[in-house]
């Protein structure tokens, strides 16, 4: 009975978090371009679909995910084997993005782009062998931002040095690399943090920060994400340029 | 309706695939080091594996119910709004300028504002923020301040893309907003406002506002797809870092300002 209850309330939070698409469409369809809406049943029940799904996947968050992010930080702080939390740490970045699908779509119109652009010749077996390097190269630097990220909540390390750092390291090389890849690298750098990894990798870094003394979750444990979205963007840059 | 219903189950499988690999790797590293290093059965072992059949089950649905309702419609509004005998240019678009495009400009905005509000990782962190910080940051909050800066950030992207202007400064510019915000925030909302900028783009907001981009930049003379087409999503994920440092700002101030308002009716 209880169980239902919560079902309820978070069936109920759903759909307002999907009120505004519906508006914004509803909108622009009926009195911007005029247009009929097609299919209209079918829209309706995808739309269930959504609210239901969103709602099991915060059900899910809170026992599931959350929770074993927690434990497993709270074992390895209890452990205290440094190498054997930089190697889950290595190995949940790398592992969680190398297999993104939308990594493989960025990956694989990245490799179009320099076929266009004359850095590769433009043969398939050329551009998937430049698409799956770049694929795992932004895996690897994934894999080193968590690694980089999970080494800062150790230190107690301020977050906005490295990360602006990164930002110089950015803007230096987007002078040295070949023009083309420059949007796919700044793209790259949102499109790897997946909806399972943020709520895992999130619940990590908060787990690490509250059960290591002297560190404060909402200071130290934050920030593995942005080292997430900032290490690709660098990583790729470099792959143009080597490859260019 | 019964073709339909069967498209929908293969769709559902299909999905129900993808994300279940999407999910293995993930899976097996955890469980990997939870049983080969940690040793140690993690409590309430049943409840978690529930919670990932949960996240599994509901992240299928939801994808699927995006693909069934929102995507297409989405795509072909982006699609109708950035076609130039819509904007009014004729067939080739030739003769527009870029404030001819102002209603793509509200579209964006508006979608960037709505996809994120939906956006299951941005629930997930605002969720943690709001547990770890005591109430300090809203759930609500901190989810409509990564929202606007959507908004903002996809809406300059695409006045990008029609004038053509390199995307590079662009980016440069927002680094030192960011900095310069960063020197005057309270340390405690630094590294979430930096986190907000990975999470906001993934599920729901990356297919609308790719095909926005691509629409506009298939349709727009002088642009190509390929390269003036990306972009967008390195909007999206700069702008939330300035409106969430900016929204602590503003909350620190309104208090501040109530906190002397009470001093003195006090006195």
């Amino acid at each position: 009975m209880e169980g239902a209850k919560t079902f309820a309330k978070l069936l109920v939070g759903a759909l307002r978090d999907l009120a505004p698409i519906v508006l914004v469409i509803v909108f622009f369809q009926a009195i911007i371009l005029q247009q009929p809406f097609p299919n209209l049943a079918e829209t309706i029940v995808g739309l269930m679909f959504v609210v239901v799904g969103l709602a099991l996947f915060v059900q899910g968050l809170e026992m599931g995910l959350f929770p074993i992010g927690e434990t497993l930080a709270q074992a390895f702080a209890r452990k205290g084997s440094l190498t054997a939390l930089l190697a889950f740490a290595f190995c949940l970045g790398f592992g969680t993005t190398v297999a993104e699908p939308a990594l493989i779509a960025v990956t694989a119109e990245a490799a179009e782009v320099a076929a266009q652009g004359g850095a590769i010749e433009n043969l398939d077996m050329v551009k998937a062998g430049y698409a799956d390097g770049l694929r795992y190269t932004v895996a690897l630097s994934v894999g080193m931002a968590l690694v980089l990220g999970v080494f800062r909540i150790l230190k107690g390390w301020p977050i906005q040095y490295l990360i602006i750092g990164g930002y110089v390291v950015v803007v230096a090389l987007t002078f040295f690399a070949p023009k083309e890849i420059v949007g796919i690298a700044y793209d790259s750098g949102g499109v790897t943090t997946s909806t399972i990894t943020v709520p895992l990798v999130t619940a990590l870094g908060v787990g690490l920060a509250s059960s290591i003394k002297g560190r404060n979750p909402m200071i130290d444990g934050f920030g593995l994400i942005a080292f997430a979205s900032l290490t690709p963007m660098i990583f790729v840059l470099i792959y143009g340029m080597v490859t260019g | 309706m019964i073709d339909h219903a069967n498209t929908m189950m293969s769709l559902t499988t299909q999905v129900l695939w993808a994300t279940g690999l999407d999910v293995l790797p993930i899976v097996a590293i955890m469980f990997g080091f939870q049983f080969l290093v940690i040793r140690k059965k993690p409590p309430q072992l049943g409840k978690i594996i529930w919670g990932f059949v949960y996240v599994l089950l509901g992240l299928t649905l939801f994808l699927v119910g995006l693909e069934e309702a929102l995507f297409p419609l989405g795509q072909t509004m982006a699609k109708q709004l950035t076609d130039p005998a819509f904007l009014g240019g004729g067939l080739n678009g030739a003769g527009l300028v870029w404030s001819d495009y102002a209603w793509v400009y509200v579209f964006a905005a508006a979608i960037g504002f709505a996809t994120t509000i939906a956006e299951p990782s941005l629930i997930a962190v605002a969720i943690k923020a709001q547990d770890i910080s005591g109430g300090a940051v809203g759930a609500w909050g901190l989810r409509i301040a990564v929202a606007i800066g959507v908004a903002v950030g996809v809406s300059l992207g695409a006045f990008r893309i029609v004038t053509g202007t390199p995307l590079p400064y662009y980016i440069m510019a927002g680094y030192l907003v960011v900095i310069i915000q960063t020197l005057y925030s309270t340390k405690w909302i630094i590294p979430l406002a930096y986190d907000s900028g990975g999470v906001t783009t993934s599920t729901v907001t990356v297919p609308v506002v790719a095909a926005l981009g691509l629409g506009l930049a298939s349709t727009i003379e002088g642009r190509s797809p390929l390269i003036d087409g990306f972009g967008l999503i390195a909007f999206a994920s700069l702008f939330p870092m300035m409106s969430v440092m900016g929204y602590a700002m503003l909350t620190s101030w309104l208090k501040s300002r109530h906190d002397t308002n009470q001093q003195e009716t006090e006195k």
